[in-house]
């Protein structure tokens, strides 16, 4: 049932002959479709951008006051490219292949080695739309190293990546926003998505201005929304990141893949109180410099500068020496955990090592670590009130982004007929665990490359401008949602939205985090439900839906991830064996490394909601590797 | 450690109602949280008596999406140098301070709720010019066009910015040159937005005065209150561009007059 349309024939190959393959559509006819975006990060202003260039009519949709304000404009290190302009030997297979064994050998070979494919192509685009990426003295372009690989292919503005590449992706959705082939909605919420037949037709939005409730319909949708970290409350990602619109859409049909596959980044500050609201990332980028630490001892506390080198543990390097601190982000995640349950955590609650930059400094001198990480440096030294370039900073991992996400075919469409899933919110291309600099990648790769492709081979099967909002699923759509919202003011319970994100954020970390195992995901499984129960039953949401109501938008996230945490817990509990970010404590080898089960496990679990949240239907798609050797996944 | 603060908070119903501070006790505010962090706690407290949170617009909460607005204490984005709302923390104010809490205030950025402002008219602004007009496909190598460091990091100085407006909330004049001149100047720095350069400026520079942008009248509050260091001197390398597009203008009209006297 789950075909993936992978195209036959040799591995390098199989990208440039679906290109061949592909249909076409004639320019005069191309007007004649509608396409929806939703999302104008990357993924979403990329592909918005480029399909208006095409010539199809555009409607774009986010929930920030501007497109330019999406949550990729966080993003701080930098984008892989596999031009090898350092000459240090990179590769479109090298990149393939790394991100392949990075992802623990759980993603399709064949969507890697398209994207390692066009990462070039992405880098020229982006510089012609005058994204100011660091430059040599020579005015070629500079790159940096990041984790989980030897050679320097990752591009950057200095601490500012995603900020410049999703503005360059602004520009171009600005130009044809101006041409008037895009409409631009912004401060617009997408709550449900509408299908006619089967096939995904159009979407209903709330104006988060005026409270009003629309209906949208086109030829197909986009879904380009984003990860769905924040089901942990506590993450990197913006306040406003959901999973509203994936979880909508498989309610509707479009199966989940990998839930379970979630990404704790080694490097953030650590939580503060429990006021905190949010966790800031310092960029991998800063291991290239900085040294992991914890001390030999246990509550060992005193001043770092007080405890000599030889009673300190470089974890990263003792354990991983070839990669040393450049390890790849799960490993490096759960080493700091290790240190830390092992009692030799610093700072508050014992929940932090340190990320020491003196060597640096004394070889570079302060000045040079000033201009690679000013700003990451000033950040910090913001938040903790404590001066990085005089002790070390104290890090501790944090939940980063999301592997898992909306099935999705060659095409980078569901099962869903129509429905196209781009950028974070599908599954595709990171298996179990994402290198960094590679979301940028991926999300530009599906909106400037694969999609303005692809796209034809489901609209030449469709006749432009078939379905209206006059069709019955718009009307009953539009019921469902106002009677949502009217059901959820009127519960006018006692406690906050927050505080039950907030509770559920916490259930999910403690059970379904850095480590899982089946009776703590069983114990999540019993309470998820009971939580949800309650916020239906006692959740106050005050104001009225029809105008700007901020409680009544969390409201409705917070009532989806309390749904969607089941199925997270559920895929956690199924897939017994470990493999990237998964980390199940009862299958690890004698070192605690993670420990897959190939035989059993070399599948996505593509996931069919059935109605009953404990019990969704388990679609496999077995994981075929004609290239790539499955071996253990060593960074020693 | 814990402060008790005495916020007097801007609030107002809707775009058209009347507006005014309300007084708030903040008590037992944690010294490490941030200010957003602050206005959730207050938000929490409000939902609980049964009142309406205040409203106030915020995503990354990293000080780089430029949601984040506010004008605290007479100041966008507070007291700190090269700091938004959301990277300001408590630990910067005493126990015991009064701090007020007011929108961006400008014609062009009218108020919606509480502290939220509209400011989409930098998109517009955008969307006239502020734009290389290259297609997706396949440009030339990107190291085949050489742009010196020098000239790459300028650009960068000014991509830097946000787009959040503390430089039109700052003015008294509610002019909104600094963002515009460092979004021109971005692109007319580098090679690669020559050949647009006098129209992307003339779209640019005349969207930003139909949407009710005041003119500078070079005091520069703009530079001090931007979070990103963007600076001023974007503003003279705009208005010399301005004034060379607009003659080249004026040129090429009269030129067309003549040739169609013909
Ligand atoms: C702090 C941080 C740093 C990072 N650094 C790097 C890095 O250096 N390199 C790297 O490769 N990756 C990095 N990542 C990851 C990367 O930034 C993201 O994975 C990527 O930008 C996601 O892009 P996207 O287009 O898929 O989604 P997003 O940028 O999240 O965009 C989602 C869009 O969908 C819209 N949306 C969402 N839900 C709805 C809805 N219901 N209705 C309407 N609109 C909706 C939003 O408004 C937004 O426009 C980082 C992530 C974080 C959190
Ligand atoms: S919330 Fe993003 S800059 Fe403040």
């Amino acid at each position: 049932m789950l075909d993936s349309k992978i195209p036959s024939g040799p591995l390098s190959e199989k990208w440039s002959k679906h290109k061949r393959d592909s249909k076409l559509i004639n320019p005069k006819n191309k007007r004649k479709y509608t396409v929806i975006v939703v999302g104008s990060g990357l993924a979403g202003a990329s592909a918005a951008a480029s399909l208006s260039e095409l010539g199809y009519k555009v409607k774009c949709f986010c929930f920030q006051d501007s497109p330019r304000r999406a949550h990729s404009i966080a993003a701080q290190g930098g984008i892989n490219a596999a031009k090898n302009y350092q000459n240090d030997g990179d590769s479109i297979y090298r990149l393939f292949y790394d991100t392949i064994k990075g992802g623990d050998f759980r993603a399709r070979e064949g969507n890697v080695y398209r994207l390692a494919e066009v990462s070039a192509n992405i880098i020229d685009q982006c510089v012609a739309q005058g994204v100011p990426f660091a430059r040599e003295y020579g005015g070629l372009l500079a790159n940096r190293s990041f984790g989980g690989a030897q050679v320097s292919r990752t591009f950057y503005a200095r601490g500012q990546t995603g900020q410049q590449l999703l503005l360059g992706a602004y520009s171009a959705l600005s130009k044809e926003i101006a041409s008037g082939n895009v409409q631009m909605y912004s401060r617009s919420e997408m709550l449900e998505l509408v299908t006619v037949d089967g096939h995904a037709k159009g979407i209903i939005t709330r104006n988060l201005t005026t409270g009003k409730v629309e209906a949208h319909a086109a030829d197909c949708v986009l879904l380009c929304t984003g990860g769905y970290g924040n089901v942990f409350y506590l993450s990197t990602n913006a306040m406003g990141c959901n999973v509203t619109a994936t979880w909508r859409a498989h309610k509707k049909g479009a199966f989940f893949a990998n839930p379970c596959y979630t990404q704790i980044h080694p490097t953030c500050i650590p939580v503060s109180g429990d006021y905190q609201s949010k966790l800031t990332l310092m960029s991998e980028s800063l291991r290239n410099d900085g040294r992991v630490w914890a001390p030999k001892k246990k509550g060992d506390n005193r001043h770092p500068s007080q405890i000599p080198e030889d009673e300190r543990d470089y974890y990263l390097e003792r354990k991983y020496p070839s990669f040393g601190n450049l390890a790849p982000r799960d490993i490096s995640s759960r080493a700091a955990k290790e240190a830390c349950d092992d009692g030799r955590g610093v700072g508050p609650g014992g929940r932090g090592v340190y990320l020491d930059f003196s060597e640096a400094i004394e070889k570079f001198g302060e000045q040079t670590i000033r201009e690679r990480y000013g700003n990451l440096f000033d950040m910090y030294e913001r938040i903790t009130g404590e001066n990085a370039y005089k002790q070390p900073m104290r890090i501790y991992p944090a939940v980063h982004y999301t592997m898992g996400g909306l099935w999705v075919d060659y095409n980078l469409m569901s099962n869903l007929p129509g429905l196209h899933v781009l950028g974070e919110a599908n599954f595709s291309d990171h298996g179990a665990n994402r290198l960094g600099a590679s979301a940028l990648m991926q999300g530009l790769a599906d909106g400037y490359f694969v999609i303005p492709t692809t796209i034809a081979n489901y609209l030449v099967t469709q006749k432009p401008g078939a379905i209206t909002t006059d069709n019955a699923e718009f009307k009953r759509a539009l019921e469902d949602v106002n009677a949502r919202t009217h059901r959820l003011l009127n519960i006018k319970g006692k406690r906050s939205v927050d505080s039950f994100h907030r509770e559920l954020g916490l259930l999910v970390w403690e059970k379904c985090g850095m480590a899982r195992d089946f009776d703590g995901l069983t114990s999540a499984l019993e309470k998820i439900p009971a939580l949800r129960d309650e916020f239906w039953n006692n959740v106050n949401i005050p104001g009225s839906g029809e105008a700007v109501n901020q409680e009544l938008e969390k409201a409705g996230r917070v009532a989806d991830f309390l749904e969607f945490a089941e199925l997270l817990c559920l895929d956690a509990r199924h897939r017994e064996e470990s493999c990237g970010g998964h980390f199940r404590s009862e299958h690890q080898t004698e070192d605690g490394e993670a420990k897959r089960d190939d035989a059993n496990f070399t599948y996505a679990a593509a996931w069919e909601h059935t109605g009953d949240f404990s019990k969704p239907s388990l679609h496999k798609e077995e994981l075929q590797f004609e290239e790539v050797h499955l071996a253990v996944r060593s960074y020693k | 450690m814990n402060l008790n603060l005495h916020l007097k908070v801007w609030r107002q119903a809707s775009p058209n109602a009347k507006g005014s501070f309300q007084d708030i006790e903040a008590r037992d505010i944690p010294d490490h949280a941030s200010f957003l962090e602050m206005m959730d706690i207050v938000n929490e407290r409000l939902i609980a008596d049964g009142k309406e949170p205040v409203a106030f617009d915020h995503d990354c909460r990293e000080g780089i999406c430029g949601m984040c607005s506010m004008v605290i204490n007479g100041r966008p984005h507070g007291p700190e140098r090269a700091t938004t709302t959301c990277q300001l923390h408590m630990r910067k104010f005493r126990n015991g301070d009064t701090i007020w809490i007011e929108p961006f205030r400008a014609r062009a950025f009218p108020v919606m709720k509480d502290l939220m402002v509209d400011r989409s008219a930098f998109d517009r602004i955008m969307a006239a010019g502020g734009f290389v007009s290259v297609r997706t496909g396949a440009p030339q190598d990107a190291n085949a066009l050489p742009i010196g460091k020098e000239v790459a990091d300028a650009a960068m100085d000014a991509a830097a910015c946000i787009g959040c407006g503390a430089c039109v909330a700052s003015c008294k004049n509610a002019s909104a040159m600094l963002f515009v001149s460092a979004k021109i100047g971005q692109l007319n720095a580098l090679p690669q937005g020559q050949p647009e350069k006098h129209r992307r400026t003339l779209g640019m520079v005349r969207q930003m005065d139909k949407e009710g942008f005041g003119n500078c009248t070079n005091q520069y509050e703009c530079e001090a209150a931007c979070p990103k260091d963007v600076s001023r001197t974007w503003i003279a390398s705009m208005n010399k561009d301005f004034a060379v597009a607009s003659g080249r203008e004026a040129l090429l009209a009269s030129a067309r007059e003549r040739s169609e006297g013909d």
